[in-house]
C-alpha cells in the first residue's frame, strides 16, 4: 500500500483526489457524503455576494453513443446564504478533520471587499482558499471571474490583497480563455500565491437544437455561452498544466482540473506537474463513488510500480515536454499492420489514402481477401491508420531508423 | 478448426469448455456498454450483492485485480460462478439494458476478471488478526469454503473436514469439467487455504473423526456437507453392471478416471441439472444415442433453462412422461430398461403434478449403460448425533444459518429446501457467508459473557 496522501502548496490532503468548486460541493450535505466515500478534499462551491441562477443550465456534448464527452453549463456562484454555507463548512471540518476542505472565493475586484471575505471565511477553519479567476460567463460581465482573470495585472493585484490577509494557503484558479496561461500563472506567483488551479471552464456553446433554432441550454428560447468540462477538455488542460511545471517563473505548486475522469487521469496529470486533481463532471456525471476505484487503481499503480508515495509521481513527464524546435529529427517509425490482427475494415488505408501520404496499399493475401501492407519506404510515420485502427495493438508504430545520433531542427539551424 | 468444433478424442471434448471467453474487443466494448447505474439491480439480484457496476467500471480502467477483488469479496465463489450461474434468472436477468437490448454479459466480464488474477497467481485476501477462537467446518463444498474463507478474515482458526481427496465439494467433483474445469474449483479453495486455514482431507466425519470430538475441541461448527449420493429407484435390477450413480459416474469422468466403455446406448433417468450433466457427458465420452426419460414433462423438470438447451444442442434426446420399471441385464450386466407410460395428475398438497403410471403402456429400451440421475439423498447420521432439527435432512435454520443447537450453523445443500431459494453454488456461497458472520457474532457474544463472568467472579 503506498502513501496517497498529497501537498498542494501547503494543503494537505489523503489522497489527490479533490471535487472542483461546482455543483457537487454545494452543501455540507453533499461534501459529507463524499468524504464518506472517500474524497480526499473538496473545494466549496465558489462563495461571494449573492446572485440568481437561470433554469435549464447545462448541456452535454454526446459523441457517438458516449455521453457527456463533454459538459457545458451557464450556472453562477453559490446561491445559498453566505452564513448556511459558512455553518456547513465548519460542520464538514468538524466531522472530517484530515480532509482538504477549501473555499473558493469571488467578490467585486475591491480590496476591501476581498480581505473581509477572506477574513469571514477563514474563521470557520478553512484548509485553504481557492480565488476564482476563471468562470467564463455571467460573472465575467460583472467584471468578476475570468474578467479578472484574462488580466495579469488585476490577478496579481487581487492575489496580494487576498494574501496579506489569508492564514492559510492561497491557490488561484486560472481560466483557460486566455492566449497563453503562463501570463497569467506567473502573475499569480507574483502576488504571493501558494498553488495555481487550472483550468476552469472553456467558452463554449454546446449546440443548437435543429427544431427550434435555440441554442443549448435553452432558457425561455435564447441561450448564452457557458463553461466547457468534461474528458473532451483534458487534453487542453493538460497542456496548460505542463506549460506552467515547466516555467520556472511560475514556479509554484499546480493542482490539476478538468477532465479527470479515473485514476489514470489523475497519473496523467502529476506526471505532467500536477500535485493533485480537482474533479467535477466525472461526479456529476457518476456521483461520488467514482472516487473508490480512483483510490484503489492509484493504489495498485504505485505498488505495480513499486513507487512508495503518491508524490513520486510529480512532475516526472515534465522534464520531457519541450519545444518541436528540440525534437529529434533523424527520429523515425513505420507502421506495421499485424496481419493476423487486422479484421479488413480498411480504415487504416482509406485514412492514409485519403488524409495522409499514400502508403498502404491493398493487396492480395492469396485467400481471395484483400491484405493491408504498409510500405515502409514512404510511410512518414504520422500515426494516423493506428489511431483509426479499431483492433488493440494491430498497428504497431515500430522505430525503423539507424538510431543514430539525435539532431534538431534547432541545431540545424545552428550550422 | 475452430477452437469450437468438436474433436473426437473424449478426453479433449471432456475439457473442451462449453463457452468460450471473451475476446478483450469483447470485454472493453461489453465494458463499455455497462451503464454503471446507482443501486444496481444486478447487483440486488445476485445472491452475494456483487457490486457489479463497481467490477465492470474498473475493467475500464484497467484495474482488473481491483475488479476481482470486488468479486471474491462479495463472493468466494467468483470464478466458479462466472461459469454456472443461471444468470439469466439473477443479475443478467435483472440488467436493465435488457429491456430494449442485449443486457450486459456479466458473467463473462465475472470470468474475465476472475481469469485475469488467477493465471497471474495474485492473492487478493489476508487473515484477520488471530482471536483464539478455533471453528471447524465439516465439508469443503462451497457453502464450507465460503464460511472458512470469512472466518479466516475474521481471525478465527479454521479447520476444514473433507470426506474426499480435494476440496471444493460438487464443484471439484460434480460439475462437469466442459462447464467448470477443475482447475477453476481448486484455484478458489487454494485461495482460502492460502488465509491459513487447516485442511483434513479424505476424513469422514462421523467415522474417521467423530462429531462429539469436534464439538469438544472446537468453539463452533458449521455444516456444510450438501447431500448424499443419488437415491436407489427401488426397482430391480439397480445392482447390474453399467448401472450407475449419476454423481460417481461424473466425479469419475472430472477426475481423470475411467468409466470403462459405456457403450452407445445410455439412458439416463431423471431430469434435473445432475442428469443433464451426465447426458452431455456420455456424449462426450462418444455415446451415440443418449436419451433422458423423465416421469414428468419439461414444464416439471429442476434443470435450467440453460442446460436443457445446452443438452439439446449436443444431441441429447428427451423422452417425457415415462417412469422406469425395472432394469434387465444379461448375465451380471445390463441389458435393457422397461419403462411404463405416465400422466400427470394434478395435486392438492404438492406444487408439482403427479405421475401416475398407465399399465399396458409398458415398453423395453435396449441400453448399453444406464445413469441414475433423481436427485440427491439427504445426509442425517451427523444431525441426529447432534439432535438437529431437521425436515427429512434439510437442516432447519433461521435467517443467521444458526440451527437449535447453540454454536452449530449450517450452509449450502445441507439446509436447502424446496421453495427457499435454489441448490446452487452462488447461494450456497451467501449462506456459507451469513454463517461465517453468524459464528463471529456468536463468538463475540461468548466473550462478552465470559469477560462479564470473570469480572463478577474477580
Ligand atoms: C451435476 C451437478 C450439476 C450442478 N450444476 C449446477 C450449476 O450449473 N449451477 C449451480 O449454481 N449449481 C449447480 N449444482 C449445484 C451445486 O453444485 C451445489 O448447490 C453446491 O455445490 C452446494 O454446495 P455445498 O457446499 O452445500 O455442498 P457440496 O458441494 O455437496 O459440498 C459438500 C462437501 O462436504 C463433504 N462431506 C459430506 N459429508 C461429509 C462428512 N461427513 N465429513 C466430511 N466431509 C463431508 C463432501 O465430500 C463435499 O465435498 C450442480 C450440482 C450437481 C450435482
Ligand atoms: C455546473 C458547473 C458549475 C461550476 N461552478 C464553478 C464555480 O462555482 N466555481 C469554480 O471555480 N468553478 C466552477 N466550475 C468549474 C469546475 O470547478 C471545473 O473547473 C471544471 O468543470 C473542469 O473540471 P471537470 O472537467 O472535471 O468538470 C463549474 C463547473 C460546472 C460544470
Ligand atoms: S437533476 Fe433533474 S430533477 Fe435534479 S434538479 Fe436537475 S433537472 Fe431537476
Amino acid at each position: 500500500m503506498a502513501d496517497l496522501s498529497v501537498n498542494v502548496g501547503g494543503i494537505k490532503s489523503p489522497n489527490p483526489f479533490w471535487l472542483a468548486s461546482a455543483p457537487p460541493t454545494n452543501s455540507g450535505y453533499q461534501v459529507m457524503r463524499a468524504f464518506e466515500a472517500g474524497w480526499g478534499g473538496a473545494v466549496w462551491k465558489t462563495l461571494g455576494d449573492p446572485i440568481v441562477n437561470v433554469s435549464s443550465r447545462f448541456g452535454g456534448f454526446h459523441f457517438e453513443g458516449a455521453r457527456m464527452l463533454g459538459f457545458n453549463n451557464i450556472e453562477l456562484i453559490t446561491d445559498r446564504p453566505l452564513e448556511d454555507n459558512l455553518r456547513e463548512i465548519r460542520e464538514v471540518k468538524r466531522a472530517f478533520p484530515d480532509r482538504a476542505v477549501i473555499a473558493s472565493l469571488m467578490v467585486d475586484n475591491v480590496k476591501e471587499v476581498w480581505q473581509e471575505i477572506v477574513k469571514r471565511v477563514q474563521d470557520v477553519g478553512v484548509d485553504g482558499f481557492e480565488l476564482n479567476f476563471g468562470c467564463p460567463h455571467g460573472m465575467s460581465e460583472r467584471g468578476m471571474g475570468s474578467a479578472v482573470g484574462q488580466s495579469p495585472e488585476f490577478l496579481r493585484q487581487a492575489t496580494e490583497w487576498v494574501v496579506e490577509v489569508a492564514e492559510v494557503p492561497v491557490i488561484v484558479k486560472l481560466t483557460p480563455n486566455i492566449t497563453d496561461i503562463r501570463y497569467t500563472a506567473r502573475a499569480a506567483a507574483q502576488g504571493g500565491a501558494h498553488a495555481v488551479s487550472m483550468i476552469n471552464t472553456i467558452n463554449s456553446l454546446i449546440g443548437v437544437d435543429l427544431n427550434t433554432w435555440t441554442p443549448i441550454p435553452n432558457v425561455d428560447g435564447r441561450g448564452a455561452h457557458g463553461g466547457y468540462c468534461g474528458p473532451a477538455v483534458k487534453p487542453i488542460a493538460l497542456n496548460m498544466v505542463a506549460d506552467c511545471a515547466r516555467d520556472p517563473l511560475v514556479g509554484i505548486p499546480i493542482s490539476g482540473i478538468g477532465g479527470v475522469s479515473t485514476w489514470q487521469d489523475a497519473v496523467e496529470y502529476m506526471l505532467l506537474g500536477a500535485s493533485g486533481v480537482q474533479v467535477c463532471t466525472a461526479v456529476m456525471h457518476h456521483g461520488f463513488r467514482i472516487v473508490e476505484d480512483m483510490i484503489d487503481g492509484l493504489n495498485q499503480y504505485l505498488d505495480a510500480r513499486g513507487l512508495s508515495s503518491a508524490m513520486d509521481l510529480v512532475g516526472k513527464s515534465v522534464g520531457r515536454v519541450g519545444n518541436w524546435g528540440d525534437l529529434n529529427l533523424e527520429y523515425k517509425v513505420a507502421a506495421r499492420i499485424d496481419q493476423d490482427k487486422c479484421i479488413r475494415c480498411n480504415k487504416c488505408y482509406i485514412a492514409c489514402e485519403d488524409a495522409a501520404h499514400q502508403c498502404i496499399d491493398r493487396a492480395p493475401d492469396g485467400s481471395g481477401q484483400m491484405a493491408l501492407v504498409v510500405d515502409e519506404e514512404e510511410c512518414v510515420g504520422c500515426n494516423l491508420c493506428s489511431i483509426v485502427c479499431p483492433v488493440e495493438n494491430c498497428i504497431e508504430m515500430a522505430r525503423v531508423d539507424s538510431g543514430g545520433p539525435a539532431f534538431s531542427w534547432r541545431e540545424r539551424q545552428a550550422l | 478448426m475452430s477452437e469450437f468444433a468438436l474433436s473426437d478424442q473424449p478426453q479433449h471434448r471432456l475439457e473442451q469448455n462449453v463457452h468460450k471467453p471473451l475476446t478483450k474487443v469483447e470485454v472493453l466494448t461489453e465494458a463499455h456498454r455497462c451503464l454503471y447505474c446507482y443501486d444496481a439491480p444486478c447487483a440486488a439480484a445476485c445472491p452475494t450483492h456483487i457490486d457489479v457496476p463497481s467490477f465492470i467500471r474498473k475493467i475500464t480502467t484497467d484495474n482488473v485485480t481491483g475488479s476481482a477483488r470486488v468479486i471474491m469479496d462479495a463472493n468466494p465463489l467468483g470464478a466458479s460462478c462466472a461459469r454456472v450461474c443461471p444468470t439469466e434468472d439473477l443479475c443478467e436477468g435483472a440488467c436493465v439494458l435488457g429491456k430494449d437490448a442485449a443486457p450486459i454479459r456479466i458473467s463473462d466480464l465475472q470470468r474475465y476478471s476472475t481469469d485475469w488474477v488467477r493465471e497471474r497467481n495474485i492473492d487478493l485476501f489476508s487473515p484477520g488478526p488471530a482471536t483464539g477462537k478455533r471453528v471447524a467446518v465439516v465439508g469443503g463444498g462451497p457453502a464450507g469454503l465460503a464460511a472458512a474463507r470469512e472466518l479466516a478474515r475474521f481471525g478465527h482458526a479454521v479447520t476444514i473436514y473433507e470426506a474426499k481427496e480435494q476440496l471444493g465439494g460438487l464443484n471439484t467433483y460434480g460439475i462437469v469439467p466442459f462447464r467448470l474445469p477443475r482447475a477453476v474449483a481448486l484455484w478458489e479453495a487454494e485461495q482460502v487455504v492460502k488465509l491459513g486455514v487447516a485442511v483434513q482431507t479424505n476424513v469422514l466425519v462421523g467415522r474417521d473423526v467423530s462429531i462429539g470430538d469436534l464439538v469438544d475441541n472446537f468453539d463452533a461448527l458449521v455444516l456444510a456437507f450438501g447431500m448424499g449420493n443419488v437415491p436407489p429407484l427401488q426397482i430391480p435390477g439397480e445392482d447390474l453392471q453399467g448401472v450407475w450413480d449419476a454423481l460417481d459416474f461424473i466425479s469419475q469422468v472430472k477426475s481423470g478416471q475411467s468409466v470403462g466403455d459405456i457403450g452407445d446406448r445410455v439412458v439416463v433417468i431423471g431430469a434435473g441439472n445432475t442428469a443433464i450433466d451426465a447426458a452431455t457427458c456420455s456424449k462426450r465420452l462418444n455415446a451415440e444415442n443418449v436419451a433422458i426419460y423423465y416421469r414428468r414433462t419439461a414444464r416439471e423438470m429442476t434443470a435450467y433453462p440453460f442446460e436443457y438447451d445446452f443438452a439439446k444442442q449436443e444431441g441429447v434426446e428427451f423422452r417425457w412422461l415415462c417412469a422406469p420399471v425395472r432394469i434387465l441385464g444379461e448375465g451380471n450386466r445390463v441389458r435393457a430398461v422397461e419403462f411404463v407410460k405416465t400422466r400427470l395428475e394434478l395435486s392438492d398438497n404438492s406444487e408439482r403434478p403427479i405421475p401416475v403410471s398407465m399399465p399396458g403402456t409398458e415398453f423395453t429400451v435396449e441400453v448399453d449403460t444406464v445413469i441414475r440421475s433423481t436427485g440427491q439423498s439427504r445426509l442425517t447420521s451427523l444431525l441426529d448425533a447432534l439432535h438437529i432439527i431437521h425436515d427429512g435432512g434439510s437442516v432447519r435454520v433461521d435467517q443467521q444459518m444458526r440451527t437449535n443447537q447453540p454454536g452449530v450453523f449450517a450452509a449450502g445443500d445441507c439446509a436447502f429446501r424446496r421453495g427457499v431459494g435454489d441448490a446452487m453454488v452462488v447461494e450456497a456461497a451467501e449462506q456459507g457467508k451469513i454463517a461465517a458472520a453468524a459464528v463471529h457474532q456468536h463468538l463475540l457474544a461468548a466473550d462478552e459473557s465470559e469477560k462479564w463472568r470473570g469480572e463478577s467472579h474477580g
